[in-house]
């Protein structure tokens, strides 16, 4: 039940990651794929209908572990006080500049909650790599690298949600953006990724844990065929591969922090009752498939892509 | 002060902070809901143009409270560190199953309601938002069985020092919460309802070309120098179908809210004496109890007739709980912030219930009566306009001007009461976390620095007090532009973004 409750709050942060990574990274990129305030609604468009219900993953990871690992979400939560505290003012200011820009009046406004917008999502993309950088090493450097990774890739992931959700000259500058921001995170995540598994055991290597090792490879992989692919203009595989890439990349660190999430806390020490995990458990399974359907649904209905027109509407 | 006063300060001024918001959400929603659903069924013009209205009010109002609920959910885990160590295992079910359950479901399908207005058969349309306020709904009811649970704690052992549920059934079902939840509800239903009535008073003012202080006015947004091609009677009638929406749904949470809110108390005398005796001011064990209204008034017996349907009944009085406690719990003290606890109770009853008899008022004034054409003539302090808005009415009487004036007067009321209802039951709980079982004390995190909550404290504080601002000027500005005017800046030319009565376009957002 331990394990299976620890690959569920993996499963959902590694959702999160995925989805909340474009939102991010289309919010990071605001100001630089538009031109004008027809570009700009062009380019938010592209998550408007979407970005609250991603949001909501990582509200139940955050409650899923709560429910499920309390030890492990307090330990969590208080030890990371302040970069905690500023990732939920970064979605904050996020959140009512994505839902007020429409309702404001002037252009001075608009501008304040583009750049609410943009500094929400700069901020809480680089510091949630920050914190579990840090968390697999304690140093300084995992720390900015993990941040760096996060950002970098978020803004690839955006970048390419855009080129395959919009037309026109919005979706050739979210092209070259994205091959600038894989300027930063194929490198990155080269340096980064292999020391994902190392930091889970004290001789890292092949043998003790190879499916660590495949996901953090293959999550390399991942980005940088996403970035070809990019190049050769194939933006369907290209998301794929990106979003591959954060979901192979989610489960190699949570794979490393398996079985001790915390220094000095194991899962086990951290776990509720199995009454309640058996509880939420049935639960879970009725509800979850459900919200993946009606997730989906919303993600089909809104398919079609984005020219400057239909988005003035 | 240390870390822990920081930490509490910082809980109730976010906490309170959420729940300006959160009630006009789960209120205004339903109504809107409710609109919609009348337009569908009718086809009638007007319908939409309230639906559109009030759900970019809604959807104003809504960006606060999800923003704020994030805080909610990290905080436990960030300042309370103990606590929710000590009961995540009974406590952090219900979050999660909010968030499984009615998060997804709220803004998935909002999402979809927003951005679906041309993209979706009209009644899938329609069925997105009914799916969204029900989210909201289930939302209230998850969080509320776990803010129960607090109070009285049940469906549980502590085993190794900490809280392990063994009954999910009882949690969700606790007494507390049954009586709890539709009384929070109920009362959101008349803060929403209190907030569309002070709107569409306004309206009615506005277009009649009426102030507040009766002089009449001009300006953009009244009918006098606006748009003169609107027939000034249809328009009026729009707003009195909206008053009298919010007035049947505020006479009915009332009635809700005085029923459960009896059975809280009764619940109280029971379960958590201690909030009972500070709300009344009662030092000692009493029989047949009085009830003062405010200090000095007293009515006999109505305390034990209010807490136990029976003038002659005993309630026990603050010192001697504090007494027994000493003796249960150990030495300490175990008495709230008595004047805070007292006058909170006060202020719930007084100003939500004045809502709820404004609100009775209204729907008599308002009544269709039969076999009088024209009905009752306004009576109308300022004159301009009023009179081509009351005239051959058939047996609907215009909305009096006095009547929509002190709709908008009362606009502060339910929202004064709801708040003060959160602080009699959260003060009244103090020294307690949970009940009988965990300190306020023992619950914040060790770790956590003065300093850093300081930095947070200070930060959230500002960051709100800008963001209410805001949402303020957003309000007020959409209320006086009315639906259907023309956009204000040459800037909106690209966007004509703004809810347009008639064009169904996916205008609410972006
Ligand atoms: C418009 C708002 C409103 C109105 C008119 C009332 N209440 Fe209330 N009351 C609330 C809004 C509220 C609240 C804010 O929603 C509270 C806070 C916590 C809770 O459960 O509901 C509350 C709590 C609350 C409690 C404390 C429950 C506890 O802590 O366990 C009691 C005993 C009452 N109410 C009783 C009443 C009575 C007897 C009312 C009048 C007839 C009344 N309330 C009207
Ligand atoms: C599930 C819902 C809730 C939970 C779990 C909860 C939990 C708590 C906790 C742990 C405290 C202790 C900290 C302290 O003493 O300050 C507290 C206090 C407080 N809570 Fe709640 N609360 C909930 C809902 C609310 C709501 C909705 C409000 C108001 C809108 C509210 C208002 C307050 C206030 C004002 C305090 C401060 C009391 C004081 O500092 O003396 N609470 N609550
Ligand atoms: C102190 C405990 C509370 C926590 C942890 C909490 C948590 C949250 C969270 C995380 C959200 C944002 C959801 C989103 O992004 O969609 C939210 C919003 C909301 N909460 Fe709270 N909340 C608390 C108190 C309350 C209470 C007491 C009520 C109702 C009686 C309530 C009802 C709502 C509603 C209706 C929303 C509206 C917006 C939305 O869900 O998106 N909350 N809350």
């Amino acid at each position: 039940m331990t394990t299976f409750w620890f690959i569920v709050i993996a499963f959902l942060w590694t959702g999160y990651f995925v989805l909340e990574g474009f939102d991010f990274g289309v919010g990071a990129l605001l100001p630089l794929l538009s031109r004008s305030e027809a570009d700009r609604r062009q380019v938010i468009g592209t998550i408007g209908p979407v970005w609250d219900g991603n949001e909501v993953w990582v509200i139940t990871a955050i409650g899923a572990m709560f429910a499920a690992f309390p030890a492990w979400y307090s330990g969590l939560l208080s030890t990371f006080y302040l970069p905690m505290f500023l990732i939920v003012v970064g979605l904050i200011v996020r959140g009512v500049g994505l839902e007020w820009r429409g309702k404001v009046r002037s252009g001075a406004e608009r501008a304040l909650c583009d750049a609410g917008i943009v500094t929400g999502s700069v901020l809480t993309a680089f510091l949630w790599g920050a914190v579990f950088g840090n968390l697999l090493y304690d140093t300084a450097l995992a720390t900015v690298l993990g941040g760096l990774l996060s950002l970098s890739v978020a803004i690839l992931h955006g970048a390419v949600f855009v080129t395959l959700k919009t037309s026109g000259p919005v979706r050739a500058r979210a092209r070259n953006a994205a091959l600038a921001a894989a300027a930063v995170a194929v490198p990155v995540g080269i340096i980064a990724l292999p020391s994902v598994p190392g930091s889970a055991m004290d001789v890292p290597s092949w043998s003790t844990s190879p499916w660590l090792w495949a996901c953090a490879l293959l999550a390399m992989a991942a980005l940088t065929a996403g970035v070809a692919l990019v190049w050769r203009r194939r933006e369907g595989w290209a998301f794929t591969a990106t979003a591959s890439s954060i979901g192979l990349t989610t489960a190699a660190l949570f794979g490393a922090l398996w079985p001790a999430p915390l220094p000095g806390l194991t899962l086990a020490e951290a776990a509720s009752a199995p009454y309640t995990l058996t509880m939420l458990t049935w639960i879970g399974l009725i509800a979850l498939p459900g919200v993946l359907a009606y997730q989906a649904w919303t993600y089909w209905v809104f398919r079609k892509r984005l020219t400057a027109d239909i988005s003035a509407h | 002060m240390d870390a822990l006063d920081l930490a509490r300060w910082q809980f109730g001024v976010t906490t309170v902070y959420h729940f300006l918001f959160v009630p006009l959400t789960i209120g205004l929603g339903v109504f809107v809901a409710g609109l919609q659903t009348a337009w569908y069924r009718t086809g009638k013009a007007h319908y939409l143009s309230l639906t559109k209205f009030f759900g970019k009010l809604f959807l104003i109002n809504f960006a606060m409270g999800v923003v704020t609920g994030i805080v909610q959910e990290f905080q436990f885990g960030m300042n309370w560190s103990e606590y929710s160590t000590f009961v995540g295992d009974v406590f952090g079910a219900p979050l999660a199953l909010e968030a499984l359950l009615a998060f997804f479901l709220e803004s998935t399908f909002l999402g979809l309601w927003i951005f679906g207005w041309d993209r979706l058969p009209k009644r899938i349309h329609l069925a997105a938002i009914w799916a969204a306020v029900i989210g909201s709904n289930l939302s209230a009811y998850f969080i509320l069985a776990a803010n129960a649970w607090m109070k009285h704690p049940v469906g549980y052992e502590v085993v190794n020092g900490r809280a392990r549920m063994n009954d999910l059934w009882a949690v969700l079902t606790n007494s507390t919460a049954l009586a709890q939840i539709p009384h929070v509800v109920a009362a959101a239903f008349v803060v929403a309802g209190g907030f569309v009535l002070a709107v569409s008073g306004y309206r009615i003012l506005r277009e009649r070309g009426v102030g507040l202080t009766g002089r009449p006015v001009t300006g953009a947004g009244s009918a006098i120098d606006g748009d003169t091609t609107v027939p000034l009677r249809r328009r009026t009638d729009m707003w009195r179908t909206s008053l009298r929406g919010a007035l049947v749904m505020t006479a009915l949470a009332g009635v809700v809210v005085a029923g459960t809110g009896d059975l809280s108390g009764q619940l109280l005398r029971e379960q958590q004496p201690m909030k009972l005796a500070a709300a009344e001011g009662l030092t000692r064990d009493t029989d047949g109890a009085p009830f003062s209204l405010v200090p000095g008034v007293e009515v006999p017996g109505m305390l034990s007739l209010l807490a136990a349907h029976d003038p002659g009944a005993t309630v026990q009085g603050v010192d001697d709980i504090q007494r027994r406690y000493e003796q249960q719990f150990g030495p300490a003290d175990y008495t709230p912030n008595l004047p805070v606890v007292f006058w909170s109770f006060r202020v719930m009853i007084g100003f939500g219930m004045a809502t709820v008899g404004l609100s009775v008022l209204g729907l008599w004034l308002t009544r269709k009566r039969r076999g009088r054409a024209g009905g009752r003539r306004t009576r109308n302090l300022g004159g301009t306009g009023a009179g081509s808005a009351g005239v051959g009415n058939g047996a609907a009487p215009p909305v009096p001007s006095w009547f929509a004036r002190a709709c908008v007067l009362a606009l502060p009321l339910p929202t004064a009461a709801i708040i003060a209802g959160w602080l009699l039951s959260e003060i009244g709980r103090q020294p307690w976390t949970v009940q009988g079982e965990l300190l306020t004390a023992a619950s914040v995190s060790p770790g956590v620095s003065l300093t850093e909550v300081a930095i947070s404290l200070s930060v959230f504080t500002v960051l709100y007090g800008v963001l209410a601002l805001a949402e303020a000027v957003l309000m007020v500005r959409h209320v006086k532009a009315g639906p259907e005017q023309p956009p204000a800046t040459p800037d909106h030319a690209i966007a004509a973004a703004d809810p347009d009565a008639v064009r169904r376009t996916p205008t609410l957002m972006y």
